[in-house]
Formats: C-alpha cells, sequence, structure tokens
C-alpha cells in the first residue's frame, strides 16, 4: 500500500491507509498551489502584493510540510516530507485541475485563489472536528491562515471587479475560464466517502452549498457574474492531470532528480 | 549530564530570542508549550504560522542555548494544538513591543478582528489613534506597515491573528 492506491480504495481498506491517501492528497494542494505562487515571486504588480503573495506561498508550503511528514508516519516506509514532494511521479500527485492551472496575469492568480481558498476554508473548518486529532490539529491550524488569505484576496476582487472596465473585463474572464475546474473541488469519491463515514470526514453536498453561497456573496460585490455550471473538468484527483503538471514538476523537482539526496 | 530543573529551563528559554523580533524571546511570545525533564530534555514548541521561515532557526537556537549550558540532550517537539494566536503574547511581552516601537496586537483574536474588522492602532511613540496602514504586510509576514498621522512616524503593527 502506497499513496497512490486511492481509486481502488474501499471500505475493506485499513483507517491508516484512508488517511494516508486523505491527507497526502491535501499536501499535494497546499504544495502545488504553493509552487505556482512561488513562480509569481518578483511579478507581483506592486510591492505590497509582492511580500503578501510570497508569505501566503510560505503558508501553503508550511501546511504541505506538515501533511506530508504526517502522511509519511501513517505510511511508516521510511519515506520523509522531501519524498512525498521531489520523488514521486506526475501520476502519484492528486491534487485538483484547478490548482495547477498556469498562473496567468495577477486577476487569474486572485481569482484561482478565492475560488480555492473559499473551498479549503470550509474544507479545514470541517477537519477541525474530523475523528484523527493530528489531523484535526493540523487543520486548526491552517485554518487561521487561510482565512487571513480568503478575506485579503476576496477584497482584491472586489477592487478588480469593481475597479476599471479593463480590470472588471479581464476579471470576468478569468471567472469563466476557471469555472470549469470548480467542479472537482466537490466530486466524491471512495476516499472521501470513507473518510467520512469512518473518520466523521466532511460531507462535500455541505460543502458545495457553503461554498456557493460564499463564492455568490463575493462575486455579487465584486459586481462579477457568477457563471453557469457546465461542462466540468476532473482528473486530478486520480492523479490524471493537465498538461501544464509535468512542466511545473520538471522544474520544482529538478535539484533532487539532478542530484538525489542533495541536501541544502 | 548536569541535573536541571523545569523552571531552571524555562528561564534559560526566557533568554533565547525570536530571530524575527528580538526584543522578545521565545517564552514571551508564548511559542513554549511545555518543558519535559527526565534524562533528556524535551521542550515542546508550537509555530506561529506553518509557513514561518523562523521555525528552525528557533529550534535551534534552543538546542544551542540548552548546550551551552551544559544540557547535552535535548529535544524539540512540535505541538499543533492549542493553534498559537497573538493571544498567547504575554502582557509584559506586549509592553516591550510598544517599547520597541511596535504595536502590539489587538486582544482577543478570532474571527471578528480578521473579518472585515475594523481596527484602531494605537502610534506606538506617541499614542495617537489617528493612524493609517500602509501595507498590510511590513518586514515579515506577521507584520504590516502604518504611519501616524499625528506624529507622522512610520511604525510597524504585530497582526492579530
Amino acid at each position: 500500500m502506497t499513496a497512490n492506491d486511492s481509486e481502488t480504495m474501499g471500505a475493506a481498506s485499513s483507517r491508516d491507509e484512508i488517511l494516508l491517501a486523505y491527507v497526502t492528497r491535501l499536501g499535494d494542494n497546499a504544495l502545488i498551489l504553493g509552487q505556482r505562487m512561488i513562480e509569481l515571486v518578483a511579478a507581483y504588480p506592486e510591492l505590497e502584493e509582492e511580500l503578501a503573495n510570497a508569505n501566503f506561498a510560505l503558508d501553503y508550503i508550511g501546511q504541505a510540510r506538515m501533511f506530508y511528514a504526517y502522511a509519511a508516519e501513517l505510511e511508516g516506509g521510511g519515506r520523509g516530507e522531501d519524498d512525498f514532494a521531489f520523488l514521486r511521479p506526475e501520476h502519484e500527485f492528486r491534487n485538483f485541475l484547478l490548482i495547477e492551472q498556469p498562473s496567468g496575469d495577477f486577476g487569474d492568480a486572485i481569482v484561482k485563489l478565492v475560488l480555492f481558498d473559499a473551498f479549503y476554508l470550509l474544507l479545514l473548518e470541517a477537519l477541525r472536528v474530523c475523528a484523527d486529532t493530528r489531523l484535526a490539529e493540523i487543520a486548526a491550524r491552517a485554518e487561521k491562515e487561510i482565512r487571513y488569505h480568503l478575506r485579503h484576496n476576496s477584497m482584491w476582487l472586489l477592487r478588480l471587479g469593481d475597479g476599471t472596465e479593463e480590470s472588471h473585463s479581464r476579471v470576468q474572464a478569468s471567472v469563466e475560464a476557471l469555472w470549469q475546474f470548480t467542479g472537482e473541488l466537490f466530486a466524491a469519491d471512495a476516499v472521501d466517502e470513507t473518510f467520512r463515514e469512518r473518520l466523521r470526514g466532511p460531507d462535500v453536498e455541505t460543502l458545495r452549498v457553503g461554498w456557493r453561497r460564499r463564492v455568490a456573496e463575493i462575486l455579487e460585490q465584486a459586481t462579477l457574474v457568477m457563471p453557469e455550471d457546465g461542462w466540468m473538468a476532473s482528473g486530478g484527483k486520480m492523479g490524471r492531470h493537465s498538461e501544464h503538471f509535468g512542466y511545473l514538476l520538471a522544474e520544482m523537482q529538478y535539484l533532487q532528480r539532478a542530484y538525489p539526496g542533495a541536501k541544502w | 549530564m548536569v541535573a536541571v530543573t523545569r523552571e531552571q529551563v524555562m528561564r534559560w528559554l526566557g533568554e533565547v530570542a525570536d530571530p524575527e523580533i528580538p526584543v522578545l524571546s521565545i517564552t514571551d511570545l508564548g511559542i513554549v508549550r511545555d518543558v519535559d525533564v527526565g534524562d533528556d530534555v524535551t521542550v515542546a514548541l508550537t509555530p506561529t504560522y506553518s509557513g514561518c521561515p523562523a521555525t528552525e532557526a528557533i529550534e535551534h537556537s534552543v538546542v544551542e542555548a540548552l548546550r551551552e549550558r551544559g544540557v547535552e540532550r535535548v529535544n524539540i517537539r512540535r505541538v499543533l494544538s492549542p493553534a498559537w494566536t497573538t493571544d498567547w503574547i504575554t502582557p509584559q511581552a506586549r509592553e516591550k513591543l510598544r517599547a520597541y516601537g511596535i504595536a502590539p496586537p489587538e486582544q482577543g483574536a478570532g474571527k471578528r478582528a480578521l473579518l472585515y474588522g475594523t481596527r484602531t492602532i494605537a502610534c506606538p511613540r506617541c499614542g495617537s489613534t489617528d493612524t493609517e496602514v500602509v501595507s498590510e504586510f511590513g518586514s515579515t509576514a506577521c507584520k504590516a506597515a502604518y504611519r501616524c498621522s499625528e506624529c507622522l512616524e512610520p511604525f510597524e503593527y504585530f497582526k492579530c491573528i
């Protein structure tokens, strides 16, 4: 059993196996989002946001480390957090497709963060009361950070949406382009179901309702139109990624691939 | 192995400075959660933020500070619960911050303060509450840059989380 077998995971799996798959996914989302944000370091439109982005990215990477360190312990195979980040191939990563989409411009980055953080905050709130103490503790730590991120990034979405004609139309286009990736956030699979049943995990339908309400509020304030739900892209959760992901991994993992075991 | 007491270790840790705000010690900050003195000395620390770049530096300073005093076997245990908030900063430390020129965080961290809360931050130099935020992010992740409209001095505000 490794963190990769989540597709075939069902009721027969042990509690630790379910947890391992679940926690690894959380780590993947946090790490890949952090990596995407790091790509924008030194490219933000103003100094304040430059610092905000880099600091927020650090929070995600810090969270990824907590999730991976826990996953490594659950696996008990001698791997550590770095092995999870730098030595797994593409199909073993289970992050959402939304996370790995290219950063694009400032508006795209803000829209992606608002869409994801609105979901992630609800998820972390729910995980605080799950049956696994360690995961609940990590969630409690992370929740405080994400609440702040969401507040900060929502304010930017307000400024951009309710800003100039140019900023409004561009950020509306970002919302429309990224909307197709939001369905996957609520597509429960065997891991989610088993986690919910056996470890008092969140019910994705409840998350979806809360997310729609929150996102609708923010978009309305920002004078943006919420797109109709159409065809939704999915696959990231099962290890089937978009083309962009390979390039991201190639850059992120380069050092450990070229110089295995290199230490800072 | 030097025989030490828990109180002694706590006192020594009170001299370990936070690398980003050297006027505060790690006990002032409220990140030392427990000290266990047995065959080894185990210090339980909690991170301020998940991505705080100082976490490793702090752990290193703790090990070093205790070694200098003859404690060879030091373990660091990271604890996450209850999660750190700025409310863990001790009252004396809040005064130290103010004297150092950093406006201490508002008390009563939590959802209200974080969510669209309006806040009045007093200038640590002249005490005026006629201040404005210049940047939500200052020299470190945990501080914001402010300016006092009364004495016109810039200052940092330790954000409430």
